[in-house]
């Protein structure tokens, strides 16, 4: 699609013009119990036409992308942007929309395309296989998600971006079953920039077979221990905890209070940027679009802004919040290049793309062994946190029992509640590089209309001190 | 849009070899957004989406594709084509599939439901001048959806709809918030109006200042769009029949242990209000009502005809995820102007907000307290509450403490919006529960 050309044959006035095309192809396979489950893609191909009048953004996005079809849009969103303008919530400038041109695309060994349909259902089948390490485990499946992104994006003030994007998720899980007790071990569901590399067949079934080891484990271990204590938590569990104490507390927009009828408000207000204590002075938090293979590096956000890594959480100080462009023109606050849309038919909004916990200085022995008694927790399976990011309460698949500086005995159903900055300030010892781990996920849900959006957390393992931990029913 | 769709359904199903059986899906919607905040517009927009699927079955084994409509009809038709090309070069790689569902010819339908929406280039007017005066934050969504579904045998479903929804919260200088939702599909202004009027009267009830209420099991009410949230949770490892064969759900107790809810509660899949169309992405058609829990005990579990195929057991022509559809909940004996007596000294919930399995298998479920949320003293609201975190098992509270179902069934509508708008809703009452565990 020529959208250059597309947008130089619109002819309206304004103030502002900008087409984003976005084409995504998700192709996802899945076996379950051996047989296959699901084979399917799904392609979604559009361009959203926005256009800037009398300060306020009108939007028309449209599946038409012949030239009438994108005039007529033009024309539309600039009418719906005028009727609107009479009650705008702020006037916008053509500063909302920063020039910018450029490329990004994912770093890959082996293109989409490159393994056949029917060797991934053969890798997947074999991994699925793997998982069903006895008779204890009553389903197991094996699951993969390759999405092909193209983005472009033109605008009347000379923007022209183009960015190609690889991502592949992929899951493993296996259900195991003694009598009424049941439990459940996954590898996490995690997403990554890569290419077709992933599917390598000995490494999934070595992945596999752990995994359905611990499955049958997590039946005959104990509960997880209730009481006020040390917890450890790998980086598949961080990455939750980041995400939703951390992430959308930050988001511009919702302090702004955009947010206030769908996912909620902040606890954080405009003059806590500087001043807030965030956490203890071990926690530095990056928001890094530059993370070779994370999921949501980028180069350019979807308003056009350059994007670049900036501290947010310097030695435990809020310093900068997870704002676009036009959040940092409302508030006056440092933000960041994250004005983004889940496709071509949604507004771009803040998002939280990369969101890292860098590593400290502690090897995952450091920890273990100076802790007298507490839990460890693999792996996110429940996560609940309040409107305003205060009050949360999560739970992970997998855990073990640290005792006189060892790992001990398997837990499950390991629980933890807290408040976010009393939690963060209990964060007593960060992992070093060897305990990092770089994780992602496609579905972080927010806006109105709703959208939903792929973020990447890494982290190195965390020990916080004084947490309410608990196990099941 | 009918027309396109049998006329690309006509071309596709023309092109099909001997063995070959296809499957097309159709969505489509014409949707206008306007996103409310400070009773200003923040954002507004129009969306005009269209995708088709196709579902191929050759020789024992399936896949599909779906894929955007452009509105041209010749490059759709190509499009098609393609895409079915790709499919027939897939397929032969696939492993068998022994569960594989094939088309059937059941005899076709057609659900046609006409509304009367304000313009596009009337709405903002028609909307902002009422939420003067007040802090509104929202989103406004109107406009017309379809779905249709066709298969290579000649059966043939077709469904639209013109609804709108204006979907708000009003908060107080001191952030206390209430929730409405303006819904339907024939617009009238001066309902509106007084609708939105009711809800700012609302408000006043928040501007007491709140308190804290401390951990610990309280008498409480939940309203019907509280309830509704809770339901909403059984239709994720809850009354799907393969989630429960594979050992994942929060029912599995009640199949496995005979674990049983209280005898007032009673849940349907109901499908008499026509806002969401019977049949599925199979083109199969789920009978109007389905009984799953009576009486408290589990009588039916929502089963596809794959799930059916696997476990050798009767379909009930479920969905692809075997969620409910089209939730009724059975009204009770309590009547509204009660229930604060009945409370005594306890919570009154207006909403619940982010809900999640806590123990899944235990049927535990932990969330927040939201909105119009108060602490009752003697039958008498005292003040509206700091939102508290609850984590209970539902086999407590719609078990043997729940006490009173309420006499009115109200209807919650579906207004979510991740990819393309949403259908139906829930009906449900509000419950009166003996004991309810706050824990944060
Ligand atoms: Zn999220």
């Amino acid at each position: 699609m020529d959208l250059k050309k597309l947008l130089s044959q619109i002819n309206i006035s304004a103030d502002w013009i900008g087409l984003r095309e976005v084409r995504e192809k998700g192709t996802y396979r899945v076996i379950r119990d051996g047989n296959p489950q699901a084979n399917g893609a799904g392609t979604s191909h559009g361009i959203m036409v926005e256009v800037l009048a009398n300060g306020q953004f009108g939007y028309y996005a449209t599946n038409d992308m012949s030239i009438s079809g994108i005039q007529n849009a033009a024309a539309k969103a600039k009418a719906q942007a005028i009727h609107a303008s009479e009650y705008s919530l702020y006037s916008f400038s053509e500063d909302a929309r920063p020039k910018a041109t450029g490329e990004y695309e994912s770093s890959f060994s082996k293109a989409a395309g490159s393994v056949s349909a029917g060797e991934i259902n053969e890798i997947l089948l074999a991994g699925c296989d793997a998982l069903k390490v006895s008779d204890k485990i009553v389903s197991a499946s094996a699951y993969g998600l390759i999405t092909e992104t193209e983005f472009n994006f033109v605008s009347t003030n000379g923007s022209d971006i183009n960015q190609k994007f690889l991502m592949v998720t992929s899951d493993f899980s296996a259900t195991a079953q003694d009598g009424n007790i049941f439990q459940r071990r996954t590898g996490g569901r995690s997403g990554h920039q890569i290419g077709l590399e992933v599917f390598d067949k000995s490494n999934i079934t070595n992945l596999c077979a752990g995994i359905g080891q611990q499955a049958v484990e997590l039946l005959f271990a104990e509960e997880c221990p209730t009481g006020t204590m040390d917890m450890v938590l790998a980086p598949d569990q961080m990455m939750l905890q980041i995400h939703e104490s951390i992430g959308h507390a930050l988001e511009i927009d919702r302090i702004l209070g955009d947010e206030r009828n769908y996912a909620g408000w902040s606890f954080i207000r405009l003059e806590d940027f500087g001043t807030l204590q965030y956490g203890s002075n071990l926690m530095n938090v990056t928001f890094d679009p530059t993370v070779e293979h994370e999921l949501a590096s980028y180069a350019f956000d979807d308003g056009g802004l350059e994007a670049q890594r900036e501290y947010i959480i310097k030695d435990g100080l809020l310093v900068r919040g997870l704002g676009g462009k036009e959040s940092q023109i409302r508030s006056n606050t440092p933000g960041v290049a994250n004005f983004r849309a889940s496709s071509w038919n949604r507004a771009p909004i803040d998002r939280m793309a990369n969101l890292n916990l860098e590593a400290g200085e502690s090897s995952f022995d450091d920890i273990i062994s100076n802790i007298e008694y507490g839990v460890y927790m693999e792996t996110n399976r429940s996560w609940s946190i309040d409107d305003y990011r205060n009050k949360f309460q999560f739970g992970s698949e997998y855990g073990q029992l640290i005792v006189n500086g060892k790992l001990t005995k398997t837990v499950k159903n390991p629980n933890y509640r807290g408040v976010t900055t009393p939690f963060w300030n209990n964060l007593k010892k960060v992992g070093n590089a060897s305990t990092f781990g770089i994780h992602g996920t496609p579905n972080c849900g927010k806006g109105e209309p709703n959208q939903v959006i792929r973020v990447g957390h890494a982290s190195p393992v965390c020990q916080f001190e004084n947490i309410e931990v608990f196990g099941g029913v | 849009m009918e027309n396109k769709f049998n006329n690309i359904s006509d071309k596709v199903f023309a092109l099909l070899n001997e063995g070959e059986y296809l499957t097309l899906s159709f969505s489509s919607e014409n949707t206008q957004f306007i996103r409310f905040s400070q009773s200003k517009i923040r954002q507004t927009g129009l969306v005009d989406d269209a995708s088709l699927e196709l579902e191929l079955i050759y020789n024992n084994r399936t896949c599909g594709e779906s894929f955007t409509l452009s509105g041209d009809i010749d490059a759709d038709i190509n499009s098609a084509q393609s895409v079915l090309e790709t499919l027939r070069v897939e397929v032969v790689q696939l492993p068998e599939d022994p569960y594989i569902v094939m088309p059937e010819n059941n005899g076709s339908s057609r659900d046609i439901h006409s509304g009367k929406l304000l313009s596009v280039e009337g709405a903002a007017k028609a909307l902002t001048p009422a939420m003067e005066g007040v802090d509104l934050a929202g989103i406004f969504a109107s406009g017309k959806i379809y779905r249709g579904n066709a298969n290579s045998l000649g059966q043939k479903h077709w469904f639209s709809t013109e609804t709108f929804s204006l979907d708000y919260s009003l908060i107080t200088a001191d952030e206390k918030m209430v929730k409405a939702t303006f819904a339907g599909s024939k617009w009238n202004q001066s309902e509106y109006e007084s609708f939105m009027t009711a809800s700012i009267k609302r408000l006043e009830f928040m501007k007491r200042d709140a308190i804290k209420v401390e951990p610990g099991e309280y008498r409480t009410y939940i309203a019907s769009p509280g309830v509704r949230d809770i339901l909403d949770m059984f239709s994720w490892n809850g009354l799907s029949e393969a989630s429960i064969q594979q050992g994942q759900s929060s029912f599995g107790k009640m199949r496995n242990e005979n674990s049983k809810l209280s005898p007032c509660f009673s849940l349907l899949e109901d499908f008499r209000s026509g806002s969401v169309p019977r049949f599925n992405d199979n083109g199969e058609v789920a009978p109007d009502v389905l009984n799953l829990v009576n009486g408290g005990l589990l009588e039916n579990t929502l089963i596809n005809s794959r799930t059916a195929k696997e476990y050798d057991i009767v379909s009930n022509n479920a969905g692809g995820g075997e969620g409910v559809r089209a939730p009724y909940m059975s009204a009770g004996e309590l009547s509204e102007a009660e229930v604060l007596k009945k409370i005594g000294t306890g919570l009154y919930l207006g909403n619940l907000h982010y809900l999640n399995w806590s123990d899944c298998i235990g049927g535990r479920i932990t969330g927040m307290t939201r909105y119009a949320c108060f602490w009752v003293e003697n039958g008498e609201i005292v003040a509206p509450i700091e939102n508290m975190r609850f984590d209970d098992s539902f086999y407590n509270f719609f078990g043997e403490n729940l006490e009173a179902v309420s006499n009115k069934v109200e209807f919650n509508p579906e207004v979510g919006t991740y990819e393309s708008r949403s259908l139906g809703g829930t009906h449900c009452p509000g419950v009166l529960l003996s004991s309810f565990s706050l824990t944060l």
